[in-house]
């Protein structure tokens, strides 16, 4: 089979889209932010052009593939790799002995990382049952799968630590080495196989709860979800003209790779290149460099273009899921239902390594608890090791998992007040205007949360559905709700940055450094572009990421990108727009300040002459001396939460605990929208995978610490027959610091689900769920009880 | 073994091993519209027609379309840009990597049936999984794309 690479012609019929994105610029007095327009890659990827990792990478690329521990916890005493080196077609075969011997960790974070540098390309520990103990490259997949099976491995299998609840202080480590080290004061300890750990507070939380009428004091358990993004982890490599090495992947943090593979390889960063082409979905799982650092190893040993691409069973063993949590709520209220104080303490495990366990447990108080006005509050919390496969960051990053606690618990308490549970809310939620003590102390110069609250109940009928309809069947109906806030990006840490120049006939390229990994931000951005050049949409060709020539930009995540990214080219459009007024000026013979810009011309207002802007761009490539470009950074002092209400409606069969999502309804603050069409589908796809986690993915582990959901047979995402009706609305505030008054959207749509649906099944069947997800089993196990202490007998 | 069909309308010579999918012969042959997102049958990213009639090419061994007709979507790109703008319209294509299954799907369901409701969609549909758009915004988009006529 000879491989053949075409690129089938641009695609054809653009002149519908500019129409159609027309239409909607028009729809909004000519605006583009605020418009429904199609995606700048809409249409290659709708015709199924190759613009993905694979498709690109050359066929020449050696196979690279991962040789998997079937141990939770053992030492490599010898590995002879003596047969599989006879193997026709094999390049090269790596071993612990072959890469270098300094941790660094595979977390996308801004240095210095406060995930720990536990990790070594290949280590003679093996932590886990998927970690790696070899990588085979050849020239094709036969070989290396037949050399896989001839390297012989002896393993000296040592006791596993799997349960996070006895992992501090076990005497068995995680992490015994002497070079395990974190850069960032977090708490952590490899001797006490401890990751993070914390406290924080204000007020006498003890004090405030004595004092309280009702405490709820519940735990709350969420598993290790995998993002389950439809392209699995992938990167291709190369060397370049240069000796340097060149790293397609498919990522969300080109910049943080190039800084991971500098010290996975010990190599300076100078070295590195990374370039993102279009991805196949994310959701924070590129977050962390899972694959690349294979091929790269391979490439940078052997000189030879290498390829590695995820079997999905291997993204569902050995990847970056969400960070198993176990986190109990205390919550105080007086007799009529005031909050007073609540006290969370989170359990996170964060697996064989340190990836974004330090940073997730801060979002599972930070993000639940300020959602309600308290005297007090404390949140603790420790992040453990454990010979489970390692977490990673997953939309939410952690607020999804306190925020099934906290919500849960606020469901318990308006049950146990027989309150109407959005009236509980109603008395305590956070507003506009209001200091926020646990979420650093910021204000809600943006909040609509209210507003959000009220349109949802008549969205879905509260009133009448609250809290359960028998439906005469057998079946009962009931309803839920909860809220939900996230951040806009990490408050004096993260960058976002973009450059713009005229070209001839004044045209605009936007370079940009975030990563659009479907959602859109290619497109937003160059929306708010258009707006601030007072050009269209198509006058704005974007190009992103290549680390050598895309500004830098920490990436995309933490729902950063709209907010950061966008309001970076708010500054650079103004930038620019000076610089081109000054050339104009010159070209008019005026004076600056004379000159007056409209996007199409400038036009002297003192002696009348004008100068079109595509004049200005061809003029400028001939005898000029002033580039007409831009390049402007942004980060910020504050993370503005964007909030939201969710409400369901289920479905509950008595007999069999049988559950059916009907109806989700969810209203949105996410500040302006900017394009309406893509809001939306962020916030129907975040819910979607909110619903999957709170009644479809399970995880679960064999006493040896074998993952049992390792394919999609096993983990069961939801299809459109399992999700029900989503329905969601917005109601915008505007936020102060925000371009055009945006703020995030991408991780906060998928944190209400779980409670919600939680919270519903109860009211419908009185099954008290606390540990995702809710399954039939679990229903039935709760309102039959005699029938499975029998069936034990 | 070396086998002939048509591939995308044109005649094709290709050299597999017993074990080859189809899937992988038809990316080595430039089909690169044909993803893999599983490898046990269950996204439905890896959608083919054989004879018309829609298959998971994941799952299909190579040797099969021997003196058979193949379809990717690199062979109705002008439908595909029909049915696609539908689908861009809503925002609902989102990363994309799914759709190219997905407009296959919708392209046989049109040939097959005739005025489908919502629920028959959905369940025609049910085996191409998507984890970004949450399904709505397909709905809307293959609803309206399947009223073009009626709204002309």
């Amino acid at each position: 089979m000879q491989g053949e690479k075409r690129w089938q012609g641009p695609v054809k019929g653009n002149e519908q889209e500019k129409d159609y994105n027309g239409r909607m610029a028009d729809l909004h007095g000519g605006k583009l932010v605020g418009a429904g327009v199609i995606k700048k890659d809409a249409m290659a990827l709708v015709t199924g052009k190759p613009v993905y990792t694979d498709d690109l990478a050359p066929a020449s690329c050696l196979v690279v593939k991962v040789l998997r521990s079937p141990h939770a916890h053992a030492l490599i005493r010898e590995i002879d790799i003596s047969r599989a080196r006879q193997v026709r077609g094999i390049e090269c075969i790596l071993t612990w002995k072959d890469v270098p011997g300094k941790r660094f960790t595979l977390a996308g974070q801004t240095y210095p990382e406060p995930s720990p540098y536990d990790r070594l390309i290949l280590d003679q520990r093996v932590r886990f049952v998927g970690d790696a103990a070899a990588i085979v490259a050849g020239e094709t997949e036969e070989a290396v799968d037949q050399a896989m099976k001839l390297i012989k491995i002896d393993y000296q299998v040592l006791e596993p630590v799997l349960d996070p609840r006895k992992a501090k202080d076990n005497p068995i480590l995680v992490h015994p080495e002497d070079n395990w080290k974190s850069l960032v004061p977090v708490g952590a300890d490899n001797r006490r196989n401890l990751c993070a750990s914390g406290c924080e507070g204000h007020g006498d939380v003890e004090e405030v709860l004595r004092g309280c009428a009702h405490v709820i004091d519940e735990t709350y358990h969420v598993k290790a979800n995998q993002q389950a993004m439809m392209e699995t982890f992938r990167a291709y490599s190369y060397l370049d003209t240069y000796g340097r090495l060149n790293v397609v992947a498919s990522t969300q943090v080109p910049f943080h790779a190039r800084r991971i593979l500098a010290n996975a390889l010990d190599i300076p960063k100078s070295k590195v290149r990374i370039i993102k082409p279009r991805i196949g979905g994310g959701f924070g799982a590129k977050q962390t460099v899972v694959a690349e650092i294979y091929p790269a190893a391979v490439t940078w040993m052997t000189g030879k273009p290498a390829k590695m691409v995820y079997s999905r069973y291997e993204s569902q063993i050995a990847s970056s899921p969400r960070h198993e949590m176990e986190v109990r709520v205390r919550l105080g209220a007086d007799r009529e239902g005031m909050i007073q104080a609540i006290d969370v303490y989170t359990l996170s495990n964060t697996g064989a390594y340190g990836e974004h366990g330090p940073t997730t447990v801060g979002l599972s108080g930070h993000k639940s608890i300020p959602l309600y006005r308290t005297k007090a509050f404390r949140f603790s919390y420790d992040v453990v090791y454990t010979n489970r496969m390692s977490a990673g960051a997953y939309r939410g990053y952690g607020a999804t998992q306190g925020i099934f606690a906290v919500e849960s618990a606020v469901n318990e308490l308006a049950d146990r007040l027989s309150m109407d549970p959005v009236k509980l809310r109603e008395k305590n939620m956070v507003r506009q205007g209001d200091v926020m003590d646990a979420y650093y102390g910021e204000r809600a110069n943006s909040c609509a949360l209210d507003r959000c609250m009220a349109r949802a109940a008549e969205m879905i009928g509260w009133k009448d559905k609250f809290p359960c309809r028998d439906m005469g069947n057998g079946k009962v109906r009931g309803v839920g709700v909860a809220m939900a806030m996230q951040g806009s990006s990490i408050s004096n840490v993260d960058v976002g940055s973009v450059s713009i120049k005229v070209n001839d006939d004044g045209f605009y390229v936007m370079t940009v450094g975030c990563t659009d990994m479907g959602t859109g931000c290619d497109t937003i951005l160059a929306q708010m572009a258009a707006d601030c050049l007072d050009c269209s949409y198509e006058d704005i060709v974007v190009y992103g990421t290549d680390t050598d020539l895309s500004p830098y930009d920490s990436g995309s995540y933490a729902s950063s990108t709209t907010y950061l990214t966008g309001m970076a080219v708010v500054k650079t459009c103004q930038v620019l727009r000076e610089k081109i007024v000054k050339k104009a000026a010159e070209y008019l013979e005026c004076s600056e300040d004379l000159v007056e810009f409209d996007g199409k011309k400038a036009r002297c207002l003192e002696n009348g002459r004008e100068i079109t802007l595509k004049e200005i761009g061809n003029r400028s490539m001939c005898a000029n001396e002033d580039s007409l470009s831009a390049c402007e950074s942004h980060s910020s002092p504050v993370s503005p939460p964007p909030f939201m209400a969710g409400m369901a409606e289920v479905e509950v069969d008595l007999e069999t605990g049988q559950t059916e999502l009907v109806d989700y309804v969810a209203v949105v603050d996410c500040g302006t929208v900017i394009n309406p069409h893509l809001a939306r589908v962020q916030t129907e796809g975040g819910l979607a995978q909110g619903i999957g986690m709170a009644l479809y993915e399970d995880v679960t582990y064999t006493d040896s610490g074998r993952m049992m959901e390792n394919s999609f047979m096993q983990y069961k995402l939801p299809s459109r027959l399992d999700v029900g009706k989503i329905r969601v609305e917005f109601e915008p505030s505007y936020e102060p610091t925000g371009p055009f008054g945006a703020k995030s959207i991408g991780e906060i749509v998928i944190n209400t689900p779980s409670p919600a649906i939680a919270s519903a099944v109860y009211h419908a069947s009185g099954a008290r769920i606390r540990e995702l997800p809710i399954t039939a089993e679990k229903i039935c196990r709760r309102i039959h009880p005699e029938v499975f202490g029998e069936l034990r007998k | 073994m070396k086998i002939d069909f048509q591939l995308n309308g044109k005649p094709v010579q290709a050299e597999i091993q017993a074990d080859t999918m189809l899937l992988e012969l038809v990316r080595s042959l430039g089909a690169f519209s044909v993803k893999r997102g599983c490898e046990t049958s269950n996204c439905g990213l890896c959608t083919v027609m054989v004879e018309g009639k829609p298959v998971l090419s994941c799952s299909v061994l190579a040797a099969r379309v021997q003196g058979k007709e193949v379809t990717t979507l690199e062979g109705l790109q002008e439908e595909a840009e029909e049915a696609g703008r539908y689908l861009a319209q809503e925002g609902g294509e989102q990363c994309g990597y799914c759709s190219p299954g997905f407009l296959m799907m919708v392209l046989a369901m049109e040939r097959e049936l005739d005025h489908p409701g919502e629920e028959e969609i959905k369940e025609y549909l049910a085996g191409n999984l998507c984890r970004c758009s949450g399904y709505m915004s397909q709905l809307r988009a293959v609803t309206k794309y399947l009223n073009r006529k009626g709204a002309d």
